[in-house]
C-alpha cells in the first residue's frame, strides 16, 4: 500500500513536470504587460484563434528565457511579441524562423513595405513580421498652456520655445514644471537617439561628437534649468502628469496613455521640439517573430494572420492604444484619450520639418550598450556639468568601438556608410 | 552509535553539501569564468571595462559609505533593544514581535514603504507642509539632494535591518548566565561595567554572527537603494543588475559580482579575525 502511494506521487510528479500543456500555442510577449492589457490580449484579441498561453515577460527576462531555450534546445515557445531592439539579438543569433512568404501576403494586404522592411533587421530574410507601432509625444496641463510665449504655436514648439516656456511655469508656480522619464526603467535614451539628435545634428552615430551635437547639449543644460530634478526618478511619465509633480513632459504614448485617458479634457497632446535640423522623431515597432525549433509554427503563423488583419489591428488600437501596421484609418469613435494621443502622431509624422529616426538595426545584443553611451553622456554634461566637449571626445571613442564591434552599418537619419558606421 | 558508524555523519550532510555543489559552486565557477573571459578565453577586458566605467567609483564608494554608516548604528540599536528588552517581564513577546515586523517585510516593499514617505508628495512632505515649515513640494531623493538621499537611504535600511541584528543578539543576551550580573553587582560594579566586562564579551560570538551576516548583507543592499534612489545613488549590486538587464553584458556584471564576493569575503574574513571566538564557545 504505502508503495503504491510512493509510486502514485512520483508518477504524478512526473506527469506534471512532463506535460506543460501541449495543446496550446504558446505566445511569449514583452508588450501589452499589464494585467488589463494582457486581459484584452487574451480576451479579444486571441478570440478567433483557438487556444493560446499568452505569457508576458519582462524584456531582460525575455532575453534571458529566449538564450535558455537555444542553449537548452528544448523549444517551448512557439511565438514571441516583442520590440524591434528586442529581438535583433535573436536575429544575430540566428535564432528566428525566416517568414518572406507570410510578408509577401502582408504586402499585398496593405503593410508598407518600408515598415515590413524594418522587419528584415538588415538580413536578407524577414525575421519579425511588423505588429503594432508607438512613437513618442509630449503631454501638457492645459493649464500650462497660459504660459506658452506668445506667438508660440504648441504643435510646432521650437527648443527656444520650450525653454521659455518652461522658465514662464517655473516663474509663475516656483517649480520647474518639466518633466522627462530619465529613471532607471525610463525611455530617456530614445528621446537622445529619435529626438534630440536628430533635431539637432541631423543624425545619430555619425554626428555623435560634431560641433552641432556640442551646441544641442548647451541648449539641453539651459531647458534642464526648468527640468525637474526628480526627471531621474521618473519612469513612466503618465504617473507625475497624474500626481500634478510636473504639467509638461515627453514619453513613449503608451507611457502617457493612463493619464491622458482619465482626464481627456484636461491634457493637450502634441509633437516634441524642433531644432536646428528639423523634428526628430521615432517610430516604435513591435514584431512578431516564430523562434526556429518552435513546437506549433502553424498555430503561430495563425496567429500572426489573424493579428495582421484589419479588424484586430484596429481594435488593438483602441483598446491599448498603440496603432496599426497596415496602412488603414483609425475609427472616429476612438476613446477620446488615445483618439488625443493619436492626433499627435499623426502631426508628428506630417510636419512640415519630420526629420525620421530609425531604430538601430545590426547592434545585435548592444542595444543597451547604445543606449548606455547617451545616457552616460546625458549623466556627465547635464547632471554633472562636465565640460561637453571632453565627455564628447571620450564617450564618441566608445560609441566608435561598439560600432566598430557590431560593424553596424548606418540608418536613417545618418547617411549610409559602407561598413560599420562611423564617428565623425 | 556514531562511534560504530563513523560516516553516519557525512552521511547526513551529504544531501546538502551536493545541493550547495550542484546550487552554488558551478553557478559560482561559471560567473568566475565569465567575469575573467571574453569570448570564450581569458581576458581581463570585462574587469578594465567595470573600472573605466563612469559609475564605477562612485558605486564602490557608495557601498562602503552606506556600509560604515548603517552598520555600527544597527549595532549599537540592536543592543540597546535586546538590553532594554531584557528587562521586561510581560508583554516581552510582544515588544519582540513587533520590533521585528520590518524582518518580514522584503527589501523592495521596505523601499517602497519609505519611498511613499518620502517622495514629493509623500507624508514627510505633507507634514513638513501643515508644520507650516515648506511653502512647497521639496524632493529628498533627487540627484540635487545627495546627503538628503544618503540620509533617507541609509535611515530605511537601519529600519529594515536592525531586526536581523536584535534577534541574533538577543538569543546571545538570554545565554548570559545571571549569576554573573549578580556577582558583578555585589562586588560594586555599574550598570555601564557591567555591560563591559560581562555582557559584552559574554555575547561575542553572537556579535559575531550579526556583524558578518550585516555586513555582508550591507555590501548587497540593492532593492532599498533602487526604490529610493534609481540611478541617482549607484551602488555595486544596482550596477551588476544594470549590466545584466539594461546593457545586456554578461561579463561585465559578472566581473561586479566577483567584485562583490571578494569584499564579502574580505569582510567576514576580517571579522572572524578581529572578533576571535574561544573554540570551547561556538555552537
Amino acid at each position: 500500500m504505502k508503495h503504491q502511494v510512493k509510486l502514485g506521487i512520483v508518477a504524478s510528479t512526473v506527469l506534471a513536470f512532463a506535460t506543460p500543456g501541449l495543446a496550446q500555442t504558446v505566445f511569449v510577449s514583452t508588450q501589452l504587460r499589464p494585467i488589463e492589457e494582457a486581459t484584452i490580449v487574451r480576451q479579444d484579441l486571441l478570440k478567433d484563434v483557438g487556444k493560446v498561453d499568452y505569457v508576458v515577460e519582462e524584456p531582460p527576462q525575455f532575453a534571458v528565457r529566449m538564450e535558455a531555450e537555444r542553449q537548452a534546445g528544448k523549444h517551448t515557445v512557439s511565438l514571441v511579441g516583442a520590440l524591434h531592439g528586442e529581438l535583433s539579438p535573436l536575429a544575430d543569433k540566428d535564432q528566428l524562423e525566416p517568414l518572406d512568404d507570410l510578408a509577401k501576403k502582408l504586402a499585398g494586404a496593405g503593410m508598407p513595405q518600408s515598415v515590413l522592411d524594418l522587419g528584415k533587421l538588415g538580413k536578407p530574410n524577414q525575421q519579425y513580421i511588423p505588429w503594432m507601432q508607438a512613437t513618442y509625444v509630449m503631454a501638457a496641463k492645459k493649464e500650462a498652456l497660459q504660459w506658452l510665449p506668445k506667438g508660440a504655436d504648441v504643435n510646432a514648439l521650437t527648443y527656444d520655445e520650450l525653454i521659455a516656456w518652461g522658465k514662464a511655469m517655473q516663474d509663475a508656480t516656483g517649480q520647474p514644471q518639466i518633466g522627462f522619464p530619465a529613471g532607471p526603467k525610463g525611455l530617456m535614451a530614445r528621446y537622445f537617439q529619435g529626438y534630440f539628435y536628430p533635431s539637432f545634428t541631423g543624425g545619430v552615430v555619425r554626428t555623435f561628437k560634431t560641433a552641432d551635437a556640442a551646441a544641442g547639449w548647451e541648449k539641453l543644460k539651459a531647458l534642464w534649468a526648468y527640468v525637474s530634478p526628480n526627471s531621474t526618478n521618473y519612469d513612466f511619465m503618465q504617473e507625475p502628469l497624474a500626481a500634478g509633480e510636473v504639467m509638461v513632459a515627453w514619453d513613449h504614448i503608451a507611457r502617457l496613455k493612463n493619464a491622458v485617458s482619465a482626464a481627456p479634457d484636461d491634457y493637450v497632446v502634441f509633437p516634441a521640439p524642433a531644432g536646428p535640423k528639423g523634428r526628430g522623431y521615432m517610430p516604435v515597432i513591435a514584431g512578431l517573430a516564430i523562434p526556429k525549433g518552435a513546437p506549433d509554427k502553424e498555430g503561430a503563423t495563425k496567429i500572426i494572420e489573424s493579428f495582421s488583419t484589419q479588424k484586430v489591428q484596429l481594435l488593438t488600437a483602441s483598446k491599448v492604444g498603440f496603432f496599426p501596421t497596415l496602412n488603414v484609418q483609425l475609427p472616429p469613435d476612438l476613446n477620446k484619450g488615445v483618439a488625443l494621443l493619436a492626433g499627435a502622431v499623426t502631426r508628428t509624422q506630417n510636419a512640415k520639418d519630420a526629420v525620421i529616426s530609425l531604430l538601430p538595426v545590426g547592434l545585435g545584443d548592444k542595444g543597451g550598450e547604445f543606449n548606455k553611451v547617451y545616457m552616460d553622456t546625458f549623466q556627465l554634461v547635464v547632471l554633472q556639468k562636465q565640460p561637453v566637449a571632453d565627455v564628447l571626445a571620450k564617450q564618441g571613442a566608445v560609441m566608435a568601438k561598439l560600432m566598430a564591434d557590431t560593424k553596424a552599418p548606418c540608418w536613417a537619419p545618418d547617411a549610409k556608410s559602407d561598413g560599420a558606421c562611423p564617428v565623425q | 552509535m556514531t562511534q560504530n558508524r563513523p560516516w553516519t555523519p557525512y552521511l547526513l550532510i551529504l544531501p546538502s553539501v551536493a545541493f550547495l555543489a550542484l546550487l552554488f559552486i558551478v553557478p559560482l565557477v561559471q560567473t568566475l569564468w565569465l567575469a575573467v573571459s571574453s569570448d570564450g578565453s581569458p581576458s581581463l577586458d570585462n574587469m578594465q571595462r567595470m573600472v573605466a566605467d563612469i559609475n564605477f567609483t562612485n558605486s564602490l564608494r557608495n557601498t562602503f559609505l552606506l556600509t560604515l554608516a548603517v552598520v555600527p548604528v544597527q549595532i549599537a540599536i540592536a543592543l540597546a533593544m535586546g538590553t532594554m528588552v531584557s528587562k521586561v517581564g510581560t508583554g516581552r513577546e510582544t515588544i519582540l514581535w513587533i520590533w521585528t515586523i520590518p524582518l518580514g517585510i522584503s527589501d523592495l516593499a521596505a523601499g517602497l514603504v519609505w519611498l511613499s514617505i518620502l517622495q514629493n508628495t509623500g507624508y514627510f512632505n505633507t507634514i513638513l507642509f501643515s508644520l507650516g515649515l515648506i511653502e512647497r513640494q521639496t524632493g529628498w531623493l533627487s540627484y540635487q539632494t545627495p546627503v538628503a538621499l544618503f540620509f533617507a537611504i541609509a535611515v530605511a535600511e537601519i529600519w529594515r535591518g536592525t531586526a536581523i541584528v536584535m534577534v541574533i543578539i538577543v538569543a546571545g543576551l538570554n545565554q548570559v548566565p545571571k549569576e554573573f550580573k549578580e556577582a558583578a553587582e555585589i562586588f560594586g560594579a555599574g550598570p555601564w561595567t557591567r555591560f563591559r566586562k560581562i555582557t559584552l564579551p559574554l555575547i561575542r560570538p553572537a556579535l559575531q554572527s550579526a556583524l558578518i551576516l550585516r555586513t555582508v548583507l550591507a555590501f548587497e543592499v540593492f532593492a532599498v537603494v533602487y526604490a529610493l534612489g534609481g540611478r541617482n545613488f549607484p551602488v555595486l549590486v544596482g550596477e551588476a543588475y544594470n549590466w545584466q538587464n539594461q546593457n545586456q553584458n554578461y561579463g561585465v556584471a559578472a566581473a561586479y559580482a566577483v567584485l562583490i564576493m571578494i569584499i564579502s569575503l574580505s569582510a567576514t574574513l576580517i571579522y572572524l579575525k578581529a572578533l576571535k571566538v574561544d573554540p570551547e564557545r561556538l555552537p
